[in-house]
């Protein structure tokens, strides 16, 4: 027997990641910024995205969502109510979404082109740690935290918010019950993610929503 | 389980490219991961047993290098390795850093593979024959 090294140098998620980038390299072309929503279970996302979602349409802005979640189309239906079209990826127990499951369900989507359409968001299934290290292709990996999850999120989870383009502080209108440390959150954030940008949101009140869309329009035109 | 599907993604890679060494068989499997990818070496190393089990693999190593993250700051023109990742602060200067230049890799190095010995011996006992020809 004789022993040999080969030296592979190669991600271990390359395959993710190639197809991740074809799927970026479709939304480019297509002209449709794309958006990745990722935070723990509970934090909002849904409530964010489906005032997202409503606000975008009266602006007559074309936007869309695919949702991940591991079971249930509950989600799914509770943003086709802003009118947009929306389409269920159920992961059957596999905890974040990948460029595949992303690929598969644009396919087929009758409501939905690329090209008609100015935004994609996808809701990842929640869960704070494995979404980070999977590339579907976003331009913008958004990362969500309430008041309610502690002003020390960013730090027990630095992959996340080191690898997001913009951080969504929400439930801001519990932050006085909860006795949110506004300052510690922020300085939190930005420790991990030097100079990213934070909204801070109510899709209750609607706090901060004229931020996040004026964001949204402004990546999009620089697209 | 995040470190699951990441085993499971370096089983299979691993056997793409062991592919191109039919016979042999795979030992050592090196990585490279960044202190920001955001996986807990206890928990690959116990995920590769489970992943590779009854495969191919099985039974072959798992060498984990850990990298720090090394932080570049625009201030000090340089990059630096920061300890730990709860902060990615300049150690220097203290300013908060312009970005990262390592600390998110997840990466296969190499493979160390065991294979038969190839057949040259009886290419060497065929020389001396056709020498003494
Ligand atoms: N008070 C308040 N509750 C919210 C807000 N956003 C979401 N919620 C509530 O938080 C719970 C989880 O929200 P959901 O959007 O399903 O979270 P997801 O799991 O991240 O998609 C629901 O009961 C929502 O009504 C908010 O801005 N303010
Ligand atoms: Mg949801
Ligand atoms: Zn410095």
């Amino acid at each position: 027997m004789t022993t040999r090294i080969v030296e592979l140098r190669r991600g271990i998620l390359k395959k993710n990641d190639e197809l991740a980038a074809g799927l970026r390299l479709r939304f480019t072309s297509a002209g449709v910024l794309v958006l990745n929503l990722v935070s723990s279970p509970g934090t909002g996302k849904t409530a964010f995205l489906e005032l997202t979602l409503r606000r975008l349409r009266e602006r007559l802005a074309k936007a869309a969502a695919l949702v991940g979640d591991l079971e249930t189309d509950n989600d799914a239906r509770r943003l086709a109510a802003s009118g947009a079209p929306v389409r269920q990826i159920n992961t059957h127990g596999i905890c974040h979404l990948d460029a595949e499951m992303v690929t598969r369900h644009l396919e087929g989507w009758e409501e939905v082109s690329l090209a008609d359409l100015d935004y994609l968001f996808i809701e990842n299934v929640g869960n704070l740690v494995c979404p980070s290290s999977y590339d579907l292709g976003e331009r913008i990996r958004v990362a969500l935290l309430s008041v309610t999850e502690g002003e020390d999120k960013p730090l027990k989870y630095p992959g996340l918010f080191n690898s997001s383009d913009a951080a969504v502080i929400t439930k801001i209108d519990l932050a006085a019950p909860c006795g949110f440390n506004r300052e510690l959150a922020l300085r939190n954030i930005n420790e991990i993610c030097p100079g990213i940008r934070i909204f801070e949101t109510s899709a209750k009140t609607g706090a901060g929503m004229d931020e996040w869309l004026a964001y949204l329009a402004e990546v999009a035109r620089s697209s | 389980m995040h470190e699951l599907s990441i085993a499971a993604s370096i089983v299979e890679a691993v056997t793409e490219s062991a592919a191109a060494y039919p016979g042999a068989r795979v030992t050592k499997v090196r990585l490279r991961v960044g202190a920001l990818a955001s996986i807990v070496e206890d928990a690959l190393q116990f995920c590769w047993d489970l992943a590779s089990e009854g495969t191919p693999l099985a039974g072959a190593a798992l060498v984990i290098k850990m990298l720090p993250v090394i932080v570049h700051c625009d201030a000090c023109g340089a990059d630096f390795e920061i300890e730990g990742v709860q902060t990615l602060r300049c150690p220097r200067c203290g300013q908060l850093a312009a970005g990262i230049s390592q600390g998110r890799e997840l990466e296969i190095e190499s493979i160390e593979l065991e294979e038969p010995e190839i057949a040259e011996p009886k290419m060497h006992q065929a020389k001396p024959v056709e020498e003494q020809a």
